[in-house]
């Protein structure tokens, strides 16, 4: 029983970290219905500034989330202004021209921070474990506060789209742009902002991550492309369905490197991934 | 009819006459060069068999290198594992990469737009990781060729490239005709109708999944053979080289940047994308590594600014603008339509 509800939590803090990485990704698709293919080198960017902050300065990731997060935002608006904007409504053109943005920042993080996997010594997290029950079930406590992060920022991200006037424009936005502009709704701040945010929402994630995980080039990849299924598995820009999805892909990630392999883990999960779009084509919460 | 097809095959023969005769000519005695040489005629050829289903089909697939990977350990395993010339291998990679083009593309086709495009991500990223841990093929380490005997029989040539670029060339050869072929057929017809609109196309009579799914099938073999040709060249198969998004994105880009749906689209792309990244590679070797993939990033971004299809998109401009430039004067001078 241990061993499954520790089983069971490692899923769980994994799927909400996902959940945070994912949740821009989907603002972006819901509002503008196109793919940042560069989403796992944004995040892998935002590492690297929370890494040099600790490293040189040593500021604690508890605190340089923030730097990060506001990197982020700066390079979403970057991104929007100088890759995206002119590709817009062109069908494959903004997946390829920010596929091309995630090959210049991964290849510039490897010529000028070399390959080498860095880790984070010394900061107020590191290998601190809550113990549960003379020790059956461990909670390590850099997760788990990723975890409460990402309730936080997905939180603040529904209220934010539901209650908010800001909110109530960027849903009409992503309805019908055309509409929207005609009721007065400056769609092109509206874009703007929406990738700005969404990249901040990564950047949260990119700036706690350092206190348990190595920063290299590569680190974003696989992130990525998780945070790809989860956002198509939850269906066009839905948070709740992205959250929903991520668990679930966390949950299954986890599992299937327990009980079955964990070299199996991943090909569980694009597995499972692959099922569920057969059945709902569109993802769990789609329409 | 058939003197007409005969014509115009004319001038396509004779330019693969003319290719044929390069090595002849001493040109290529730079080893660098006959590497350039053979890599763009890979690549024009990769971007073909996608073009295919990328392009005349109209289903923008990014798990290609899962039908490159086959083909590559298609070869690999024959020549390593079975102690074989790499034919049958090849053979029997086309063969299984259409078979597996066909049972992915069943329950595939049904996804629009970006729900498609992960989809193939994910089935990369499967394909990817069952080949690291499958021992038989060597896990993540791949496969290593053994020191062979040059010539056709092998198909592995030590100490020129000529055979190799004779070995392109064929490849090249075989998959432009093809497609120049599909141009002009029923069969491309129907896939360009399909790729315009299916709801009309079907309403014409036109078995929409069935013309989809047998180019695919066409497009995975000959993408299957491309990688066969890879893994003899370069001697050597690993997962994260040939079952990798990166390769899957190759196929995509070149023929993006040469034109998209068109015959010369990936013969173009591939002759100006392959010589750059070579290049500098090359030269900008000083600066440390990845300078010339920025560079390639680089280009990528700045094109989808501003010409989204590719060259044969310029070009196209470029003719209409000359056209409207001539009709203008037309007018001018009081002849009217």
């Amino acid at each position: 029983m241990g061993l499954f509800l520790q089983v069971l939590l490692d899923g769980l803090w994994s799927g909400l970290l996902y959940g945070l990485i994912a949740a821009g990704l989907s603002l972006i698709w819901g509002v503008l219905d196109i793919i940042n293919f560069a989403h796992g080198e944004f995040l892998m960017a935002g590492m690297y500034v929370s890494f040099f902050l600790g490293f040189l300065f040593k500021i604690d990731p508890l605190v340089s989330w923030v730097a990060s997060a506001a990197f982020l935002f700066l390079l979403g608006v970057v991104t929007y202004k100088f890759v995206v904007k002119r590709t817009l409504g062109k069908a494959m053109a903004p997946l390829l021209a920010t596929f091309g943005l995630s090959m210049v920042i991964k290849n510039f993080a490897m010529n000028r921070f070399t390959p080498n996997f860095r880790i984070l010594s010394g900061t107020i997290m590191e290998g601190k474990v809550i113990s549960l029950g003379q020790g059956a079930v461990m909670i390590p406590v850099p997760n788990l506060v990723t975890a409460l992060f990402s309730l936080v920022v997905l939180g603040l991200l529904y209220w934010m789209l539901t209650r908010t006037r800001f909110g109530w424009a960027v849903q009409a936005t992503a309805m019908d742009v055309e509409a929207a502009r005609l009721m007065g709704v400056n769609t092109e701040r509206i874009f703007i902002l929406v990738f700005g945010i969404g990249g901040a929402c990564v950047g949260v994630a990119a700036g706690l991550l350092p206190s348990y995980l190595a920063t290299h080039p590569d680190v974003g990849s696989l992130f990525g492309l998780i945070a790809f299924m989860v956002v198509a598995m939850g269906g066009f820009g839905s948070i709740p369905g992205a959250l929903l999805a991520a668990i679930l892909i966390g949950l299954i990630e986890s599992f299937a490197g327990f009980y079955i392999a964990p070299v199996f883990k991943y090909v569980a999960v694009f597995g499972v991934y692959l099922l569920v779009i057969m059945i709902r084509p569109k993802g769990l919460f789609g329409w | 009819m058939q003197s007409d097809s005969i014509k115009r095959a004319i001038p396509w023969m004779l330019s693969l006459a003319v290719l044929a005769l390069l090595p002849v000519t001493g040109l290529l005695r730079g080893s660098f060069l006959s590497h350039v040489l053979v890599m763009i005629l890979l690549n024009a050829s990769m971007a073909q068999a996608w073009n295919i289903i990328g392009g005349y089909a109209g289903q923008v697939s990014f798990g290609h290198s899962v039908f490159f990977g086959i083909g590559a350990y298609g070869a690999a395993y024959a020549v390593t594992n079975l102690k074989m010339t790499p034919y049958p291998g090849a053979l029997a990679g086309a063969v299984l990469a259409a078979v597996l083009a066909v049972i992915i593309g069943y329950p595939t086709f049904k996804l629009k737009g970006h729900y498609f495009a992960i989809a193939t991500f994910a089935i990369v990223e499967v394909f990817h990781r069952l080949f690291m841990i499958w021992e038989d093929v060597g896990g993540a380490v791949g496969l290593d060729y053994p020191i062979l005997k040059d010539g056709w029989r092998n198909f592995s040539w030590s100490r020129s490239k000529v055979g190799y670029f004779y070995g392109a060339l064929i490849l090249f050869g075989i998959i432009f005709s093809l497609v120049r072929a599909l141009e002009k057929a029923r069969f491309g017809y129907y896939l360009k109708a399909i790729r315009e609109g299916q709801e009309t196309a079907e309403s014409l009579g036109v078995d929409a999944r069935r013309y989809k799914l047998a180019a695919m099938a066409l497009s995975a073999a000959m993408a299957a053979m491309c990688g066969a040709f890879f893994a003899q060249y370069n001697y050597r198969v690993d997962p994260s080289m040939v079952l990798s998004l990166d390769m899957s994105m190759r196929f995509v880009l070149i023929t993006i940047l040469g034109g998209i749906g068109t015959l010369w689209g990936p013969l173009l792309g591939a002759a100006i994308l392959i010589p750059l990244q070579e290049y500098t590679r090359a030269y900008l070797a000083k600066l440390g590594p990845g300078v010339d993939l920025v560079i390639f990033g680089l280009i990528i971004i700045l094109v989808m600014q501003f010409q989204p299809k590719g060259i044969m998109g310029m070009i196209d401009a470029a003719r209409k603008r000359r056209r409207k430039l001539a009709a203008a004067g037309n007018e001018h001078e009081g002849g009217r339509q």
